[in-house]
């Protein structure tokens, strides 16, 4: 069984224009194809490839490569069928969507012989359409004028950033100058500080190594007695070996030779000839009456814990406040939330310590104070540290806020830096689950809606968008790793918007985030209105 | 699908490549395995008391006893319709009642009268039939031959390995006799045996010899206890496994047993484990590997020049086979040497079945056409059950989409891209919480909205149900299932409860009738909220599936009414998917065919829905493993077998998903699917040139949908498989019996696709002597029984159209298969040197079961011979109308007419044609016929 297709439609319009127009012309051909679908004359495929009788356009089997001569029917693969839609859009459809049993032209035309029953909807799509262009226009339109607003702000804050820049380059040279005068004040109040400390020093050197030696002495005594064991006042080979620690070859035992080595060759010595036996044996000597060793010292560490504690601190402010590269790709970039590996020097507020603290395991007592005079001159030179300290990180700071405005006019902030105004700013998002929260130029963040810890969905990569609108998306890397998986990722695209919001947020692929951020900065010139409007649609008939 | 998320906690699997072994069990750590693999080889303590022996008309009964224990058994042996013997061995009087497979047969096998040949003191023959067909009994030891003529088909015992641990009082002190008390039993044990032995020879046993024979036994570790990693398997019943061994004389060749991945013809176990049956949730499985998988059929086919064959272990415990080469002669004894005689030095195939309980119930399938093997067990177990027309087009799946403007997007993308698919997938991620049968409130709010959609595109959807149920009192299908008592117990019997993705679950009890039919009754469209028409279902996990079981799987002694877990493990997913399918069949009040997706199955299986080969990988070894394992699937009845287009674990390159893609469009089940953590793989994401690539593959697909849905008519008619091994069609060519690199679909289309990365050609063994192939694609003819080096580009891979076939297809390709419903044929006639060709084409509404029950379909011949092709009908008493007609004819291998005529009943007309002199193709235009009718056209 088979159908007989209608080979010509009547194309009926008007309506719309007041008047009934009818063009007869084959099924599927657009209006400016028409002419080459001439029922009086044989069809040449329009690829030229061959020629059919008329009778065989549109008669359900295909003869044209091209597929011209069945724009009506689905017999060929690579067809297409023009719906005229009139009222909305006139488009094409591939042609194996003819009489597919799916609705897929708006004025029905696609489904003549499918028995399903469509419904003429081009005038409603139209409708929509027309509106939903009229508000993307004012919102464009709108937005654009936001757009400028910001390229103006913009180059202000350019301008004020760049004045702001000069001042402190200018002001880094007095701060330089201010640090070398106070490096000299400083060199010049630490001479005799150290001259001073030194002779201090050496003094209470000498009174210990006098004390030293009297202990020493008195300690050889008192071994000596205690290894005369038969009170001879001599120290016998046999007294030495009942101390087998002196052992020296390790094996052991104390063997007669070894002692005798111990005594220099002697068999026995006298207090006086211990003298030379008692730099032999006194480091490992155990003596019948010695104390147990001190217990080891237990490690200070409060005062690196505050260090850690201070320096998360900072850490969380600077989430607050300014996007760091967590690249890290300026070194020598020493702002103080940059990490945890702050260099002490620059952490330690506290007044430099005295002279260092004797690490002796004596228990002679410690250091006397500094004489008045030495004090003045330390306290002299204190105060030029002090001073020289403070010009310095004033210095520094100056370099961190030149660093830090460099970073920022360099920055690719678009064409007119109309993106500018989002630098140092955060959007959140909350859905059912999670806050999101995107801060441009810096990271995109994702936070559980009912506790728990934040997750990095990416920070800052670049401008991701395709050739020509490269500023439609930006792409944010080098997040917390998935399981199994990539690190986690998200591609923010730009819509116009009079707001700047995080409109969406989805997961469609695993750790692969995909965000929707309207801006005014991406609005283009809006096309004035007429130009959209179907009326005048190139594609609409006539 | 496997992940493992175990209350919260990630088991950090990071860099582990493949399975992880430990967590499943070597034959060593099951105690049985290695209890009965290490049974001696001496000979059988088994001898058959012929005094006992009852023959009926068709059964015939007969003890046996262990002349160790004098435990003794009945053997019952049927002679079965269609050239089949049926053996049963149970326990003459057991403890309890051992558990006999139900709902595996379709029916009580139909009988065929035994008779008695010959009887002696050595044992029995009896007739099968006919003269050459006969079976040998001897007695001592026991052993069954079935003979043909003087040749011995197959022997039963012939080693002597058969074993049944009868079933015995527990007692509890013997059980934990240390390994030194062991030996001291051994001295005891020989005395008692050499006694035993002396008392009751050739007498019957007394109570007390059987209570030492149970003594004897008793000290071996694992009977009445057995822990693997931190599980306890708490056997209360003690040991029960059973053994049984054939020889398979003049026998190289054998096949079947899945699921495994492996190799189409099944190897020696001599060296490594025996294959193991025993549905379990394998995470990254290992390829070329005899360990279990999600799915079990006991069914190994056996294969030589001469004949095929088949033994079906009705068995759903825990099983493994031994598979050994050996000689014939070797195994060659007794009253079957008076008999019949081989060659003593003919190869010989030795397979032996174990399993953990239950009774031997043994199906020996005679042949001895491979057609007839299928025939015979498609007669036992049913035959693939008719899919929708629909479910054979491509298959969109993924963990997950994500909601419902995924959905819409992605079934956009598809337009866009103009390639065409009938299904798209929902994965667990699309339920509340994993409360299967309820839809996430917040990413599918409006389901029935999402459906609609994609009705009106003419496409449909499938979403998940697993049979694990959360335990959450707010669950309705939670609350029904405890109310009413159906979830399996525990053993001490509380429910059972395990881990899954809900947390912690219960798990129904789908082997009791009511649990079936209640779950049943929750697909219909007020019960499922949310459901549609258009919404089918996919069981996965039905193992089932148990994160924080052992070996991932239930405890054995968890309970299933009276029977334990041990016993029905390995049928728990059929009947998953039994009750599944009749929801869906229900919902439509009988009318519409069903669609259900299983991973865990087992023989029978088939006659529910389709199955696919699990998590699978992004490599191209599982490529290339997945002909093998879907080859293997059909050979046991379940043709429409399909793996994951891409592999699910990791992430394909552009070529291998590609070539994926190719060569999943010609395997029955087309579905690409990834796990949750890869990057999307929609087919338009690899750039515009592999977009073309694949579209091009899908479009092959459904080009050829009416072949496809012919075959399956054909394989649920018959059981015949529709993606076949090439031995299944050339049965005495040798060169094809371990071809597992291509495949043939139905007898027309022979396919070999590219496995390798970078190929550059392949080489395609084309069969048959004297016969002809047609490449598909450039439609070069090509001489049979050679090997054929056939270069490759990307662009497609080799399909073979044999010389004397003819396929129907649509070329008119759109978006999803029922918008090609009406759209007209087109007749690839291929001719044989003869110049003659064949084929079919059958037609019906595509999705009810009208074909069957109103018999409304159209099934016609299509003849070409003598210079003319003639469409006739096959089916004289079926009646079916459609608007499809024959839009083209193209006649490969043929010579330029004169003129072309067709003959109607309404009278003649010429034909425009033309001719393709360089490749010898006529194109005959526009019959115009409606494809229903008879019509003929004449070439002059």
């Amino acid at each position: 069984m088979m159908f007989r297709l209608q080979v010509f439609l009547i194309v009926s319009l008007g309506a719309a224009l007041g008047a009934a127009v009818e063009v007869q012309r084959p099924r599927g051909v657009p209006l400016e194809k028409r002419h080459f679908y001439d029922e009086s004359r044989p069809f040449t495929c329009l690829d030229g490839s061959r020629t059919i009788p008329f009778d065989r356009v549109n008669d359900d089997y295909c003869d044209c490569k091209d597929g011209s001569d069945e724009p009506g029917t689905a017999a060929c693969p690579n067809g297409s069928f023009h719906c005229t839609n009139a009222g909305f859009r006139a488009t094409f459809i591939p042609s194996s969507r003819i009489n597919d049993g799916v609705c897929d032209c708006c004025d029905t035309t696609d489904e003549y012989n499918s028995g399903v029953s469509c419904q003429n909807t081009c005038r409603e799509l139209g409708q929509k359409e027309r509106e939903t262009l009229e508000k993307m226009a004012e919102i464009t339109r709108e937005g654009f004028l936001l757009k400028r607003q910001l390229i103006e702000e913009a180059k202000q804050g350019l301008q004020e950033k760049q004045g702001k820049l000069s001042e402190l380059q200018a002001s880094r040279k007095e701060h330089e100058e201010k640090v070398d005068a106070l490096r000299t004040v400083k060199e010049t109040a630490e001479q005799p500080e150290r001259e001073a400390k030194e002779r201090h020093l050496k003094a209470w050197e000498a009174q210990k190594a006098a004390l030293q030696l009297e202990k020493e002495k008195a300690k050889m005594a008192e071994v000596f007695l205690e290894l005369d064991g038969d009170a001879d006042g001599l120290v016998s080979v046999s007294e030495l070996q009942t101390h087998q620690e002196l052992d020296p070859d390790g094996d052991g035992a104390l063997t007669d030779t070894e002692a005798q080595g111990l005594l220099s060759g002697a068999d026995k010595v006298d207090s006086a000839g211990f003298q030379n036996v008692w730099s032999n044996i006194k480091d490992k000597y155990v003596s019948e009456s010695q104390p147990a060793p001190p217990p080891p010292q237990e490690p200070q560490d409060s005062e690196v814990d505050q260090d850690k504690d201070s320096s998360k601190d900072s850490d969380k402010d600077a989430d607050q406040a300014y996007p760091e590269d967590d690249a890290g790709d300026e070194e020598d970039d020493e702002e103080e939330d940059d990490d945890d590996d702050v260099p002490e020097e620059y952490d330690d507020k506290a007044p430099p310590a005295g002279p260092p603290a004797e690490h002796s395991d004596d228990s002679d007592g410690a250091m006397p104070s500094y004489d008045e005079e030495t004090q003045a001159l330390i306290d002299a030179a204190q105060k030029a540290r002090d001073e020289f300290d403070s010009a310095e990180k004033s210095l520094r700071e100056v370099d961190d806020q030149i660093k830090s405005l460099e970073k920022e006019i360099s920055f690719d902030f678009g064409p007119s830096a109309e993106f500018a105004y989002l630098y140092s700013q955060c959007y959140e998002l909350t859905t059912n689950e999670y806050i999101y929260r995107l801060c441009p130029f810096n990271r995109v963040s994702q936070k559980p809606k009912y506790g728990g810890s934040e997750t990095n969905l990416g920070s800052w990569g670049s401008w991701n968008g395709p050739e020509g609108s490269k500023y439609s998306i930006m792409k944010y890397d080098h997040g917390t790793g998935c399981w199994q998986g990539p690190n986690r990722s998200t591609t923010v695209k730009l819509t116009c918007g009079k707001e700047t919001a995080v409109l969406s947020t989805s997961e469609p692929s695993r750790c692969e985030y995909l965000m929707e951020f309207s801006t005014p900065a991406i609005c283009q010139e809006p096309p004035s209105l007429e130009t959209v409007a179907p009326e005048t649609d190139p594609h609409d008939e006539f | 699908m496997v992940w493992f998320l175990v209350a919260g906690v990630l088991l950090v699997l990071n860099g582990v490549r493949a399975v992880d072994r430990s967590n499943f069990k070597t034959c060593d750590q099951s105690s049985f395995c290695k209890r009965m693999r290490t049974m001696g080889l001496d000979q059988s303590p088994y001898r058959a008391i012929l005094e006992t022996l009852e023959l009926s008309d068709s059964r015939l009964t007969l003890q046996l006893i262990n002349d160790n224990n004098k435990v003794r058994l009945l053997l019952e042996l049927y002679r079965l319709q269609g050239n089949m013997t049926r053996l049963k061995i149970n326990e003459l009087k057991p403890l309890r009642s051992r558990f006999e497979v139900p709902d595996v047969l379709v029916g009580e096998p139909p009988t065929k009268p035994l008779s008695m040949v010959s009887r002696d003191e050595a044992g029995v023959v009896l007739s099968l039939g006919t003269d050459a067909h006969q079976l040998v009994l001897n007695a001592r030891p026991f052993r069954l031959d079935i003979v043909e003529g003087a040749r011995v088909l197959l022997s039963v015992n012939g080693r002597g390995l058969l074993a049944f641990e009868h079933l015995r009082p527990r007692k509890d002190t013997l059980s934990k006799i240390s390994s030194t008390v062991g030996s001291m039993w051994d001295s005891i044990k020989n005395m008692f045996s050499s006694n035993t032995q002396k008392d009751s020879e050739g007498e019957e046993t007394t109570e007390g010899a059987q209570e030492e024979g149970e003594e004897r036994e008793e000290e071996e570790p694992g009977m009445w206890e057995e822990t693997f990693k931190s599980h306890v398997d708490s056997k209360p019943n003690g040991p029960s496994s059973i053994s049984l061994d054939f020889s398979l004389p003049g026998v190289e060749h054998v096949y079947g047993i899945p699921e495994h991945a492996e190799n189409l013809r099944l190897k020696t176990t001599d060296k490594g484990d025996p294959y193991r049956l025993y549905n379990l949730d394998v995470f990254q499985y290992e390829l070329y590997n005899p360990m279990a998988l999600y799915g079990a059929v006991p069914v190994l086919l056996s294969h030589n020049a001469q004949r095929t064959m088949g033994i079906f272990w009705l068995n759903a415990a825990e099983t493994w086979v031994d598979i050994s080469a050996n000689t014939a002669g070797k195994t060659l004894s007794g009253k079957v040497l008076d008999h019949a005689q081989v060659p003593s030095d003919a190869p010989q195939t030795d397979v032996r079945w174990f399993s953990e309980s239950g009774i031997i119930d043994v199906f020996i399938m005679l042949g001895p056409k491979p057609s007839d093997v299928f025939t015979q067990y498609a007669s036992l177990t049913g035959t693939q059950s008719f899919p929708p027309l629909s479910t054979l087009g491509y298959h969109q799946c993924r963990w997950n989409y994500n909601d419902q403007e995924d959905v819409r997007a992605v079934d956009a993308g598809f337009d866009e891209h103009d390639i065409p698919y009938d299904f798209i997938w929902l994965d667990i991620e699309h339920t509340d919480g994993k409360r299967y049968f309820t839809w996430d409130a917040a990413n599918f709010p409006q389901p029935r909205d999402m459906l609609r959609g994609l009705q009106d595109k003419r496409r449909k959807m499938v979403a998940i149900v697993d049979p694990h149920i959360k335990v959450d009192s707010g669950y309705r299908i939670h609350n029904e299932i405890r109310s009413r008592n159906l979830y399996v117990k525990d053993k001490d019997g509380g429910n059972y409860e395990g881990w899954c993705w809900p947390g912690t679950a219960g798990y129904p009890d789908f082997t009791d009738p009511e649990m079936r039919a209640w779950w049943a009754s929750m697909f219909a469209y007020d019960k499922y909220e949310g459901s549609m028409e258009n919404l089918y279902t996919w069981n996965d996990m039905n193992e089932p599936s148990v994160f924080n079981g052992p070996e991932v799987t239930m405890h054995k002694d968890a309970i299933h009414g009276t029977w334990e877990h041990r016993d029905v493990h390995n049928l728990y997913g059929l009947y998953v998917q039994m009750a599944t399918a009749e929801g869906l069949i229900q919902r439509s009040g009988g009318v519409e065919r069903p669609f259900v997706l299983t991973r865990a199955f087992f023989a029978g299986s088939q006659r529910y829905g389709a199955v696919w080969t699990g998590d699978n990988a992004a490599e191209w070894g599982h490529l290339k493993i997945s002909i093998p394992m879907c080859l293997s699937l059909g050979l046991v009845g379940i043709s429409f077998c399909g793996a994951d287009v891409g592999g699910f674990f990791k992430n394909p390159g552009p070529e291998l998903l590609v070539r994926w893609y190719q060569t999943g469009a010609y395997q029955p089940f087309f579905r690409a699917h990834a796990h949750l953590d890869t990057p999307r793989r929609e087919p338009w994401l690899f750039g515009p040139q592999n977009t073309a690539l694949i579209r091009d593959a899908v479009r092959q697909r459904y080009a050829l949908l009416p072949y496809w849905y012919q075959l399956f008519y054909h394989a649920h008619r018959t059981g015949e498989p529709v993606m076949r091994p090439l031995w299944v069609e050339y049965p005495q060519d040798v060169a094809t019996f371990t071809i597992d690199d291509q495949f043939l679909l139905g007898r027309h289309l022979l396919v070999h696709p590219v496995t390798e990365q970078g190929s550059q050609g392949v080489s395609v063994y084309l069969p048959g002597v004297g016969e002809v192939w047609y490449d598909a694609h450039t439609f070069r003819r090509h001489d049979g029984d050679q090997n054929l080096f056939v270069p490759v580009t990307l662009s497609s891979i080799p399909v073979f159209q044999r010389g004397g076939s003819i396929i129907p297809r649509k070329v008119r390709i759109r978006r999803s298969s029922t918008c090609m419903e009406n759209d007209p044929y087109t007749l690839y006639v291929a001719l044989s040197p003869q110049g003659t060709a064949d084929g079919e084409i059958y037609i019906d509404d595509g999705h009810t079961f009208n074909y069957d029950r109103q018999k409304q379909f159209i099934h016609r011949r299509l003849t070409f011979a003598n210079s003319s092709l003639s469409s006739s009908n096959l089916s004289a008493d079926s009646q079916f109308t459609t608007a499809s007609w024959i839009e083209r004819v193209l006649i490969l291998g043929g010579q330029e007419p004169s003129a072309v005529t067709l003959r109607t009943a309404d009278g003649s007309r010429s034909l425009e044609f033309e001719f393709d002199a360089a490749t010898s193709v006529l194109t005959i235009h526009k019959p115009g016929v409606n494809a229903g009718s008879d019509w003929t056209v004449l070439l002059q």
